[in-house]
């Protein structure tokens, strides 16, 4: 697939060259930096060899463009160049020429920059503009940065800069399915770029498009390619500038990026090195292959070995990256430039430039954070660490100004964000003028080439899919760059690395990541700013996450009777940002400023620091998490609160019985009760428990030890529903077993022949609701229900379920509650601690909607098993069921969240109720359960201090202890837009549009949601471009590095079921989705969006690593394959309908593709390590996630396949929604209009 | 006289009826100037061992409107197979099986002996009894524990085949389903909330749509069905019951302090009521409520759950101060009429030491037969023998309950019907035979007695314009010559019958009206029937006698206006209401009892013997039993309490004194055997506390006012301001005689 893919790559990056290169190359150079970095190692030799404008001008044109569009890319939009770039390139061999003009232009604006940066600008200006810059940046040495800029652009693109460069995920992609590209991007980037390059693409590209880049790798690349990068070569020597300029501005960037990358991926891309230098070496490593191919061979080989890799991420960046490095290696050694670009890199560029290739992307990233604050640099140097950050702020204004924004590229990297701006920037752009063709990005970008180009760029209409950021490269980058190291909180503003990496946190004052995630992590000072840029400020809250093992649980702190200390003015508690004053007499609070006496038992003497002596000793005054134990003034009336009870109400109606729930949810309860949430100090939970089953009436179970046989009490009135009992109705488990496992016998077979259909819902809550208030305390009901309740009684339903609606005005109305009594009845449970988890069995409609609205505020959970069978869903429901019973939770609780002047939580998203503006009422808050809050302006914001929020969270333990969870985090403050770009967190931000977006459905019509979605991306990128990003072609797309991934999950939140709905979807479905995602964390909505595609074919049996995931794109499937996709609600076993015979053996123990059983639910355990293997790596991923995924076994052409379709959420869909590829043109459309 | 006195003897025992006059007066001026009306106490199944059953149907008057049953006083015309009815005049013909009759072989109907006759009725299938048992929970933990056995050993003495179901109340109303295995079932009711008959068979399920296609099925199959989850056979059931009955746990909401437990009696009530009203109406069940308390919550609360607010008291009701009587009584009332519709009766068990609401759910008994029985608590012999006592069978080995009577009374054109007090309903039968004058409940002619006993008597009063009676079950037959001579119809008068009727009459006025007015409509009678046939000279009270067929009467007058029948001081609303329920349904021997105690004396002088009721009766060396037939007092006088505290009764030489002190005890356990319900068991003695129900009924001959007038040592003073009978007999004979009356 990846291969197919990587040809389409090749082939536009062939086209568009300015623009595909430049994406190809980004992306390709970011994975594949090594093409470029080869090229670059040329170029920079090239450049430092001389400045063959001309010879170069058509390389440089290419490597320039390439570069740019690298540089573009990597800083910001690649996208642009990938849109069009990627095509033009390909396409155009021509192209190069244009490259050249390109390549002029950049010059230009490279000259610009470059005048800054050295002589050595002059002769990239170009290409090298921002490179220049950026080689001016590290210094005098601009080969080293230009090499390194290469790299690091390449780096970078793959990494952050990919992102930040353009779509930055275009270049990941490209990264993996260049790979294969890359080998002859490579060439072309660096050779084909170079003079040769252009033909050698054109027919490469061609062939590469045509047939899979394995194909055309083969064919035509390797001759191509190896004219390629021979020619590359040659061009760089022959034309240094041109290389320089190109590898200037691909490595400028690149090269802090590798660098500081290079620390991280030093290993592999040392290694490389090590290879790269024999180049032959190349084979041992996918990168080598790359590497060799630039030089010739390799192509081919490396392209499919990269796809491979890609299609194994890891292996497969890295490879791109170690062959790159190599080649870049290879190049850099060969210059004499080189050598000095080499030494600096040697040292680092060893490490890095493998880095750069394989760690590229990380390094790319962390070269943008270290920009901004990483000293990633460091590594690297001293060199670039420093000079990026002054040059790059220095650039930015450039960049603002002009070109200079090539710099800023540069310099972003240099300075990480801004580099990732400058990327942004794509010097190209200039050309903007390409608008006229008709694909933005592609055509635009390289306006002169598009112009030549345009009939190429015509006729390649489709944007490579490689070309344009994937998700899955930011993923790994992430990974391999921050997976390694413990997060520290210490530091003000940092954002933590992906949700989908595994990292350990380390609190050091402010909260962990997982405990509360924001959407930006630097806040601007302004109200002004925040709407200009309308980037939204919200934190996803999850307070009660569950920390893994080695974090060890929260401190709990004891003040004694007098309760937690407090400001006196807004009621904060004490934490880690108090300052201690009058020699810790007082303190002043950092919230409202208000200075209050501490109580004489807490005073504590000052150090000469201002700290308290005993600061270390006390968790709240140095932990960003701990818990308070709270005094009887936290009470309910005052009074201890009763440990909890949890209380099960059963549906006994005809459906439930006939299913098998009954007798299921029975023998379940038996063990589960032995398994109830209990403080690690008590041999036996406290929680009490109680049994209800109902149909058109209740009943309630005496079962009280003292019994010999339990008592059914039948509730028959439920126009005013009570409680028919008190004493025996909430028992001990302990003391009541005997009898309560004869009443779980029992109920079984008393409702074995009950033909009552009928049920009731709204008595069940009011009876669960009674029995607590009767018992005085908090607790959970379990209704496990199975029908729409239709019979006579209070929250009686009517079927409404109107298929014609959907898509019109009134749609709205299907998400609104049909009766207001669920809502009041909520009130009621939130007063009484009364938690709701529903699990709905329904076999038609049931009015999720207006069931689950007591769920939802109550802090309860919603599960639902549409046509519920035992047999084959009770895997899934029991699942859920113990996860959902012994999982940790508090009840009854108060959630508060405080912030410093000048902000204010103003909405809030999650299962609760509020019956104020500022408390979060949560009867029951688990540890799955997130509250998303947004932030408004309310005045300035102070830089200096930055701003602090503090979730105070008062609730009951599962022992009736009542405590209070503190949560503090600090965030820094910007003036400056591009501080806000650079620290955001996308995965974050799309969480809050869907949840904001699914609210919104609430009162209007889906359309509107979508637009108004659609529209505040297109103005956050467009703030982006306007203000942050270096002046280019309007055509050009050019995305924040942090952000880069905003489109592809947006167009995934936009097509999602709830807001464009299949035609065979049900409104319950849907209402379950929207009600589900409103409390999800960010792990959870982003792997929901954007699920996990696990390609299993190439198993590693061996290690424990899951293989790396792929672009959720059916294009990328392969019919030998099988594959994995998940989304944390569903699991499906992609089978090829071509799976070879030992994979099919291994894992169904069947012969042949026919006879896998596709109602199989779980795989065969079968004694072979393979299967072992996916067996092993499907219940991890069960673990991971909150709700049990029922395996569904997809096989290809079957009718479930279209099913399975919908997850595919980078391709177009049944129901309308656009593919990655087409929204993203959209997206950029939408972006110009709103530039202009 | 004598002919008088057997002629009432033997009606009484052949009929069970006690007439006030045995003659009546020929026109209704002369019955208005009775006095005393003519009217009867009727006991409708009193045990008469000679009499047989007869196995078939009574024979009726083919006049529409008459119906009446052929009795010995109709002509009948053997030969031409046709009798006359003696109410109408009607003609009817025998009917075909009565072919073979003749004056040798007349039925058993037609013999003048046989003036009351049974037939046993063929028609219909025999219904098994019910017994509802409606459980208070509101229990102290030994209380309810005795109750809990009490129970468990009725289900012994239940017929095997009756059915039997529990409800139990507290804060909510459960209704036990009896067939479980395994676990047992409860239907469940809040106790505040009324429910319609249709909504609790709803509830209970047992409303089963009938299978479709079939409308033309007999009810009763799928009535037997739903209905046997609640109601089962005892022989079935026996044991789960017992299981369940021994599971039963106090209430377990909790009562905080300074509040009444919440009692939802009005709701178990209904609940009984509507769960027979829809399974089984017109059958013969008994709901019998056991009760720890008032009823404190839901329609029929009596008192609310602050222990502050105390229950309400006749000082309360007389200034209009209870808030929830009027409310409960009416919904019980509304509750026994529903019941009483369907012939069920209901059954109060009501034992606290303070009040339990018998004021407002009296009626519930009053109008559908059933017992009350009021006692301290349920752990007492009281409470335990009397409910055994309920069960008690007669010679015949059958239970002495008889269910959904219809009293029907007909009359000849001389006498119309007035009304009839008792435990009994109106079937608002209008007919010719009845009188617009209504006395106690009239404007029918047929009422319907849910429960009876054979002890359960009713009066029937009747205006003189003719006369007659009929039975479902059993037919009685009065009548009477019509006399103009006034002496004559003066020595046919029974002081006894006229005293109980009369006090019927004065206790049903004291339900309705104000204490003083009843006593002055009672004493005006008195006064009336004084002048009418005392013999005197006018305005000379020395000169008053009255005829030895009069004489009591003024006495029994004087110990009513006493009793607690009418007088409330010194008793709470609920005994007031208590004694006035037993008293309307006790055959005339009990009630005499009731009216004027009964007081025995043993000594040393010679055998026990009766004295009078008077404070001159109390002497030191006397032993005085007691029978107010709600109590049984022994008291030891003043010697003997010393005597047996000093233990002489230990010492072999006074085994005469052991004899003695043994006496009385011997006697009393002889009363106990056969009273329902069990008298309250008292032994006291001089200066002892409880001595006050002695000398509360005693006549006041001595008071701290006249001792010493009388000066004799005899005989304690009573500390009262009551008039004495002396006093009392002064001024009735000082009226009777006055001119200005």
């Amino acid at each position: 697939m990846n291969l197919n893919q990587q040809p389409h790559m090749a082939s536009p990056y062939a086209p568009p060259q300015p623009g595909y290169q430049m994406y190809p190359q980004p992306g390709y150079g970011a994975p594949h930096p090594t093409q470029q970095y080869a090229p670059y190692n040329g170029h920079t030799s090239l450049y430092q060899q001389g400045a063959p404008p001309a010879g170069y001008s058509p390389y440089s044109g290419f490597a320039t463009k390439t570069y740019a569009a690298n540089v573009l890319s990597d800083s910001f939009s690649s996208s642009p160049p990938n849109l069009g770039q990627g095509r033009a390139p390909p396409v155009s061999g021509a192209p190069p020429v244009s490259a050249s003009d390109s390549y002029s232009q950049y010059a230009q604006g490279n000259v610009q920059n470059g005048p800054p940066s050295v002589p050595s600008q002059p002769q990239r200006p170009p290409v090298s503009q921002s490179y220049a810059p950026a080689t001016v940046h590290p210094g005098t040495q601009p080969t080293y940065h230009q090499p390194y800029e290469a790299p690091t652009t390449s780096v970078q693109q793959i990494t952050g800069h990919m992102a930040g460069m353009h779509i930055g995920g275009p270049a990941p992609n490209l990264a993996g399915s260049t790979y294969a590209p890359p080998p002859s991007s490579q060439p072309m980037s660096s050779a084909a770029f170079t003079s040769t390059g252009p033909p050698n693409y054109t027919p490469q590209l061609a062939s590469a498009s045509q047939p899979p880049s394995s194909m055309s790798m083969t064919p035509g690349p390797p001759p191509s390619m190896y004219g390629a990068p021979p020619t590359s070569q040659p061009s760089f020597p022959g034309a240094p500038t041109p290389p320089q300029s190109a590898f200037a501005g691909v490595t400028p960037a690149a090269p802090p990026v590798s660098q500081q990358s290079f620390p991280t991926g030093a290993p592999m891309s040392q290694p490389h090195y090590s290879s790269v230098p024999t180049s032959s070496s190349q084979p041992s490593m996918g990168g080598p292959v790359l590497q060799q191919p630039p030089f010739g061979a390799v192509p081919p080989a490396s392209a499919q070995s990269q796809f491979p890799g890609a299609a194994q991420p890891p292996v497969s960046q890295p490879s791109p990256y170690h062959s790159v490095p190599p080649a870049a290696a290879a190049g850099f050694p060969p210059p004499g430039g080189a050598t000095v670009t080499a030494p600096p890199r040697h040292p680092g560029m060893q490490g890095p430039p493998f880095a750069n290739q394989s760690m590229s992307a990380p390094p790319a990233s962390q070269p943008n954070h270290t920009g901004a604050g990483m000293p990633p640099g460091p590594p690297i140097g001293g060199v670039q660490g420093p000079p990026p950050q002054p040059g790059l702020q220095g650039f930015h204004p450039q960049q603002n100004g002009a070109f200079g924004q090539m710099r800023p590229p540069q310099s972003g990297y240099a300075a990480p964000y801004p580099g990732q701006q400058n990327f942004g920037i794509q010097p190209p752009p200039p050309a903007a003028a390409p608008p006229a063709q008709k694909r933005l990005d592609p055509d635009s970008i390289p306006s002169p080439q598009a112009s030549e180009t345009q009939p190429v760029q015509k006729t390649r209409h489709r944007i490579d899919p490689d070309a344009i950021p994937s998700p899955i490269q930011v993923i790994e980058d992430d990974k391999a760059n921050k997976g390694s190291e413990p997060f520290i909180t210490g530091v003000r503003g940092q954002v933590p690395p992906l949700v989908t990496t595994t990292f350990q946190v380390k609190d050091q004052g402010n909260a962990s990541p997982r405990f509360i995630r924001c959407t930006a992590y630097n806040m601007p000072c302004t109200s002004d700013m925040a709407k200009q840029s309308q980037v939204p400020l919200a934190a996803i809250i999850k307070p009660l996450a569950t920390l893994p093992p080695d974090e060890g649980p929260l401190h709990l702190v004891d003040h004694g009777e007098g309760g937690p200390i407090r400001c006196n003015r807004c009621k904060a508690y004490m934490c880690p940002y108090m300052q201690f004053i009058e020699g810790g007499r007082r303190f002043q609070c950092s919230f409202c400023s208000c200075v209050t006496d501490v109580p004489p038992h807490y005073f504590q003497h000052l150090d000469h620091t201002g700290r308290r002596v005993d600061c270390y000793e006390r968790p709240e005054l140095h932990l960003g998490s701990y818990e308070f134990l709270a005094t009887v003034d936290y009470c309910k009336n005052n009074k201890l609160p009763q440990p909890p009870a949890f209380i099960f109400l059963i549906d006994v109606s005809y459906n439930a019985v006939k299913s098998g729930l009954v007798a299921v949810v029975c023998e379940e309860l038996k063990t589960l009760l032995d398994h109830l949430p209990r403080e690690s100090v008590d041999e036996e939970s406290r929680i009490r428990v109680g049994f209800v089953t109902y149909n058109k009436v209740l009943h309630f179970y005496n079962v009280k030890s003292s019994l010999a046989q339990p008592q059914m009490m039948v509730v028959s009135d439920v126009s005013e529903m009570f409680v028919p009992l008190l004493d025996g109705f909430l028992v001990s488990v302990g003391e009541s077993r005997v009898v309560i496992n004869s009443l779980l016998d029992q109920i079984p077979e008393i409702f074995a022949d009950t033909r009552e259909t009928e049920t009731v819902f709204g008595p069940v809550v009011q009876a669960g609701l009674e029995a607590l208030k009767a018992a005085d305390c908090a607790g959970k009901l379990f209704i496990f229900h199975s029908s729409l309740p239709i019979a006579e009684a209070p929250g009686k339903l009517k079927n409404r379920e109107d298929k014609k609606l959907v898509g019109t005005d009134k749609e709205k109305s299907l998400f609104q509650p049909q009766v207001s009594f669920y809502g009041n009845l909520a009130k009621e449970c939130v007063a009484q601690g009364c938690c709701v988890d529903i699990f709905l069995f329904p076999n038609q409609f049931v009015d999720v909607t207006t069931l689950s609205v007591v769920a939802c505020s109550t802090g309860g959970s919603v599960y639902k098993y549409s046509h519920f069978q035992a047999q084959t869903d009770r895997d899934r429901f029991l699942n859920d069921l113990r996860r959902d019973v012994q999982k940790p939770m508090g009840f009854d609780a108060v959630m508060r969240v405080r912030t410093s002047t000048g902000i204010r939580a103003t909405d809030f998203f999650g299962s609760f109720y509020m019956s104020n503006t500022t408390d979060v009422e949560l009867a029951g808050l688990d540890s799955d359960k997130t509250v998303t809050v947004e932030f408004r302006h309310d005045d300035k914001l102070s830089e200096d201090t930055g701003a602090f929020m503090q979730c105070a969270v008062l609730y009951t333990s599962c022992s009736g202890q009542r405590r209070l969870r503190v949560h503090n985090l600090s965030v820094s403050c910007c003036t400056q837009l591009a501080d806000l770009y650079r620290n955001c967190e996308t995965d974050a931000v799309i969480s809050y549009f869907a949840k904001h977006a699914y609210r919104t459905v609430l009162s209007s019509p889906t359309k509107n949601v979508r637009d108004v979605l659609v529209n505040q991306c297109a103005q956050i990128l467009a703030c982006y471009r306007k203000n942050c990003a270096s002046p280019s072609s309007a055509g050009q797309l050019i995305l924040p590095e942090c952000m880069k991934l905003l489109p592809v999950y947006l167009n995934c939140v936009l097509k999602s079921d709830v807001l464009q709905p299949s035609a065979e979807l049900s409104l319950d479905d849907r209402a379950y989705l929207r009600q589900l995602v409103s409390c999800m964390d960010v792990a959870e909505s982003h792997v929901f969006f954007y699920p996990r595609l696990l390609p299993l074919q190439k198993l590693d049996v061996e290690g424990d690593a899951l293989p790396v995931a792929m672009r959720d794109s059916e294009e990328r499937l392969s019919r030998a394959g099988l594959y994995l996709l998940e989304n944390g609600l569903n699991l499906f076993l992609w089978v090829g309908s071509a799976i070879p015979q030992d994979l099919l053996h291994n894992v169904f123990g069947t012969a042949s593709f026919s006879q896998i059983d596709p109602n199989m639910t779980s795989l065969p355990v079968l004694d072979n390590p393979f299967s072992k293997r996916i067996r092993e790596i499907i219940e991890s991923i069960r673990a991971q996630r909150s709700r049990y995924m029922k395996l569904m076994v997809v096989k290809q052409d079957d009718r479930l396949e279209i099913l399975f379709k919908r997850f595919l959420v980078e391709d177009k869909n049944s129901s309308g929604g656009a593919s990655y590829v087409d929204f993203l043109c959209h997206m950029h459309k939408e972006i110009r209009q709103l530039l202009s | 006289m004598a002919m008088f006195q057997e002629f009432i003897q033997q009606n009484e025992d052949r009929d069970g009826v006690r007439f006030s006059w045995n003659l009546w007066p020929s026109s209704r001026l002369e019955a208005t100037r009775l006095v005393v009306p003519v009217s009867c106490l009727f006991t409708p199944l009193k045990e008469c061992p000679d009499l047989p059953p007869v196995q078939y149907e009574p024979v009726l008057c083919g006049r529409p409107n008459c119906r009446a049953v052929l009795n010995p006083l109709c002509q009948v015309d053997f030969r031409a197979k046709i009798w006359a009815c003696n109410f109408c005049f009607q003609r009817n013909p025998f009917p075909p099986t009565y072919a073979g009759i003749s004056e040798v072989n007349q039925p058993a109907e037609l013999m003048p002996q046989f003036s009351t006759i049974e037939y046993i009725i063929q028609r219909g299938p025999p219904t098994p009894l019910i017994f509802l048992y409606v459980v208070d929970i509101c229990l102290e933990e030994e209380d309810l524990q005795a109750l809990k056995e009490s129970l468990q050993m009725s289900l012994s003495l239940l017929p095997p085949n009756a059915l039997v179901g529990l409800i139990t109340f507290g804060r909510m109303v459960q209704v036990h389903e009896l067939s479980c295995e395994g676990i047992s079932k409860s239907y469940v009711f809040r106790g505040t909330k009324d429910l319609s008959a249709k909504q609790i068979q709803e509830m209970l399920g047992l409303m089963k749509p009938a299978p479709a296609g079939q409308p033309g099925r007999p009810p009763a199959a799928q009535e037997m069905q739903p209905t046997c989850r609640f109601l089962q056979p005892v022989h079935k059931v026996d044991m789960n019951l017992t299981d369940l009955l021994g599971e039963l746990q106090r209430d377990p909401w909790p009562v905080s302090q300074g509040k009444r437990p919440l009692r939802s009696t009005g709701i178990a009530l209904s609940i009984a009521v509507g769960l027979l009203e829809g399974t089984f109406p017109n059958t013969g069940a008994r709901v019998m409520l056991f009760t720890g308390g008032p009823p404190t919550q839901g329609p029929g609360m009596v008192v609310g759950d602050e222990l502050k607010t105390p229950i309400r008291s006749w000082h309360d009701i007389q200034k209009d101060n209870a808030r929830h009587l009027k409310k409960a009584t009416k919904y019980y009332e509304a509750l026994a009429n529903r019941a009483a519709a369907n012939g069920h009766c209901i059954d109060i068990y009501a034992c606290a030491l303070d009040q339990t609401g018998l004021l407002e759910m009296k009626c519930c008994s009053n109008l559908t037969g059933g017992h009350i029985v009021m006692g301290d608590s349920f752990n007492t012999s009281l409470f335990k023998q009397t409910f055994q006592r309920v069960f008690s069978k007669d010679y015949n080995n059958e239970f002495r309950m008889a269910f959904g009577a219809t009293l029907e009374v007909k009359t000849s054109r001389e006498l119309k019907v007035s009304g009839a007090i008792g435990p009994c309903v109106s079937l608002n039968s209008k007919g010719p035979c009845v009188s617009e004058n209504e006395m106690g409940v009239g404007g029918t002619s047929q009422w319907k007695v849910c429960s009876l006993n054979p002890s359960t008597t009713l009066a029937m009063y009747f205006e003189v314009v003719n006369q007659g009676g009929k039975k479902k079950k059993s037919v009685t037959l009065c009548w009477a010559d019509v006399q103009s001579q006034m002496q004559h119809i003066e020595s046919s008068f029974d002081q006894e019958a006229s005293a109980v009727l009369m006090a019927r009459l004065a206790v049903f006025r004291a339900e309705s009206e104000e204490g003083p007015d009843v006593l002055r409509w009672l004493d005006r009678q008195l006064i009336r029937l004084c002048q009418k046939f005392g013999q005197f000279n006018k305005d000379d009270p020395a000169s008053f006698r009255l005829s030895e067929s009069l004489s009591l009467y003024p006495q029994f007058m004087f110990h009513l206006r006493r009793s607690p029948f009418l007088q409330v001081f010194n008793n709470s609303p609920d005994e007031s209401s208590y004694y006035r329920h037993h008293f309307m349904r006790q055959d005339l021997t009990q009630s005499l009892i009731m009216i004027q105690p009964i007081l025995y004396s043993y000594s040393f002088y010679g055998p026990p013997e009766p004295v009078l009721l008077d404070s001159s009766s109390i002497l030191p060396d006397r032993i005085l039993l007691m029978d107010t037939f709600f109590q049984l007092v022994i008291y030891h006088g003043e010697t003997i309490a010393q005597w047996r505290k000093a233990g002489y009764q230990e010492m072999p030489e006074y085994e005469n004194f052991k004899q003695l002190l043994q006496a009385p005890l011997d006697d009393a356990q002889e009363i106990l055997q056969t009273r329902f319900p069990m008298p309250r068991y008292v032994d006291t003695e001089h200066g002892g506390s409880q001595a006050r129900f002695l000398l509360s009924k005693v006549n006041p001959s001595q008071t701290h006012n006249n001792l010493y007038a009388w000066g004799q040592e005899s005989g304690a003073p009573i500390l009262t301001d009551d008039v004495s009978l002396q006093v009392f007999m002064d001024h009735l004979k000082k009226l009777a005689v006055s001119s200005a009356a």
